[in-house]
């Protein structure tokens, strides 16, 4: 580490190998973000908030059945490491004919992740509405249905924003486990790139300041977000 | 235009409704008045299903409940919209303006066009005195013209019976007068009211009949001046001592 530190801070040589090093690949990192890490994320939040909010709707229903359903799925989902469902999904499968590229592999892997995940989240935040919002719904005239449409969820939405960035932050970060199942997004790109160079520390990190950026940015939106929308929940 | 019939209803081993008969005419504004816990505001929200009484029948309009047989859930949205309600901490939906908040019944409920219903919403707005705070969400408006508002959102869906849950006791004294000067005004049109409240001298004033309840069950009813002046219940005597001091 002395050796190390001493050739960044002393020797010029070392100081331009780094910086060339960095800089080369930093496209390849960048690009690894945009054209798979990001979009990975995107598709299967989207897909995850739709099977999270039909997951929360079935435990919150009367319908034994649906209740059940829904418990369990979140149950096995959450009671069992991302990465080995993953694993079952892409190495798994093919055992019984069922053969996914890495691309869906991760997408119906992270979605089922992020569905039963943030089921619980929208559950919360539906829980959280007084009272009086679906009493004074009812009393106008309106069914359960479009209490829930109109009132609940528009509210709901609000309250369940900060766990949910929360939950997505993680899922940008969780998308590194892609790597594992060959899918080529962004870590899978740094470790490619460090085999050839052996450069580890340098390019792994600089891996890890990409996903933070990211994040940084992320939070802000999130921030701004909330703020718009902070007085339109009753209390 | 409203008849209960042998209603009773129980929290558990809480009996807070207690074999209730009751019958409003069509205009009449009938004043409930009683301690707390005497099962008031329970013998309103049931008028509106809001609590689900195990026993006796509700008719309201030309339709009725029995509840000692299981209510089917359209049966109940049908029944409801011929009743508004004015809630205690009027429970206007935040993420909606004051326009917006009026017009929802018509819009979802009805299925009134929007332009059809912006125009009427804003008429009734105007009509409590809020014809300035039409974009206003709830939070920018004070108490009294929050419950204002709750009284025009009521009233947007055209209904024939408005219910009152203690709309003023959630308020600032200085902000009541403005509510009820807009409910005795929908008195005065001959609008049918039930209303539930502490304001003794709004119940004077504007109740075609008052009802006394206590522990569950109706004491006395009648005109004010029965019931204010000359009572010759004792519970009815000693509630009104107690809130007169």
């Amino acid at each position: 580490m002395k050796m190390y530190l001493s050739n960044i801070f002393t020797n010029p040589e070392m100081q331009d190998k780094y910086m060339d090093i960095l800089v080369s690949s930093f496209l390849p990192l960048v690009k690894g973000a945009f054209y798979y890490t990001i979009p990975l994320t995107l598709i299967t939040f989207a897909i995850g908030l739709v099977l999270a909010v039909l997951t929360a709707l079935m435990r919150l229903s009367n319908v034994k059945a649906f209740q059940w359903i829904a418990r369990s799925y979140v149950s096995i989902i959450r009671g069992t490491p991302l990465l080995v469902q993953l694993f079952i999904i892409f190495f798994g499968l093919p055992s019984i004919g069922v053969t996914i590229n890495p691309f869906y592999s991760a997408i119906i892997g992270f979605s089922l992740n992020m569905g039963a995940y943030n089921s619980e989240i929208i559950r919360a935040a539906i829980l959280s509405i007084p009272k009086g919002q679906w009493e004074a719904s009812h009393s106008i005239g309106m069914t359960n249905f479009q209490a829930l449409k109109r009132v609940v969820l528009p509210q709901a939405t609000r309250v369940s924003i900060p766990p949910l960035s929360n939950s997505f932050i993680g899922l940008i970060k969780d998308t590194s486990l892609a790597s594992t199942i060959t899918y080529t997004e962004m870590f899978r790109k740094s470790q490619e790139i460090a085999a050839n160079n052996y450069e580890f520390l340098l390019v792994y990190s600089e891996a890890a300041f990409i996903y933070w950026v990211i994040c940084v940015g992320l939070s802000f939106i999130q921030d701004r977000v909330e703020n718009r929308l902070d007085q339109y929940v009753a209390k | 235009m409203i008849t209960v019939k042998g209603l009773n209803k129980s929290f558990g081993d809480l009996h807070v409704l207690k074999n209730i008969n009751m019958n409003v005419d069509r205009g009449e504004v009938v004043v409930v008045i009683g301690p707390s816990g005497s099962g008031k505001t329970t013998l309103l929200r049931s008028l509106n299903i809001l609590e689900t009484p195990e026993q006796g029948e509700i008719t309201i309009g030309d339709q009725s409940i029995d509840f000692s047989k299981p209510v089917k859930k359209k049966q109940v949205v049908e029944f409801r919209k011929q009743t508004g309600m004015v809630f205690q901490n009027h429970n206007l939906f935040p993420h909606f303006t004051a326009l917006e908040n009026v017009m929802e019944g018509p819009v979802t409920v009805q299925k009134i066009s929007k332009a059809k219903a912006r125009e009427r919403a804003a008429d009734i707005l105007t009509k409590v005195g809020l014809g300035e705070k039409l974009d206003s969400y709830p939070h920018q408006l004070s108490g009294g013209q929050q419950q204002r508002v709750g009284i025009a959102r009521a009233l947007a869906t055209g209904v024939e019976v408005i219910l009152f849950d203690e709309p003023t006791s959630a308020l600032d004294p200085e902000l009541v007068g403005d509510v009820l000067d807009v409910m005795k005004e929908l008195a005065d049109e001959g609008m049918t009211m039930v209303v539930v409240t502490h304001e003794m001298s709004f119940a004077e004033e504007v109740a075609d009949r008052v009802i006394f309840m206590d522990q569950g069950a109706v004491v006395e009813e009648g005109p004010p001046e029965q019931i204010f002046q000359h009572t010759q219940e004792p519970r009815t005597q000693q509630f009104l001592n107690r809130i007169r001091k």
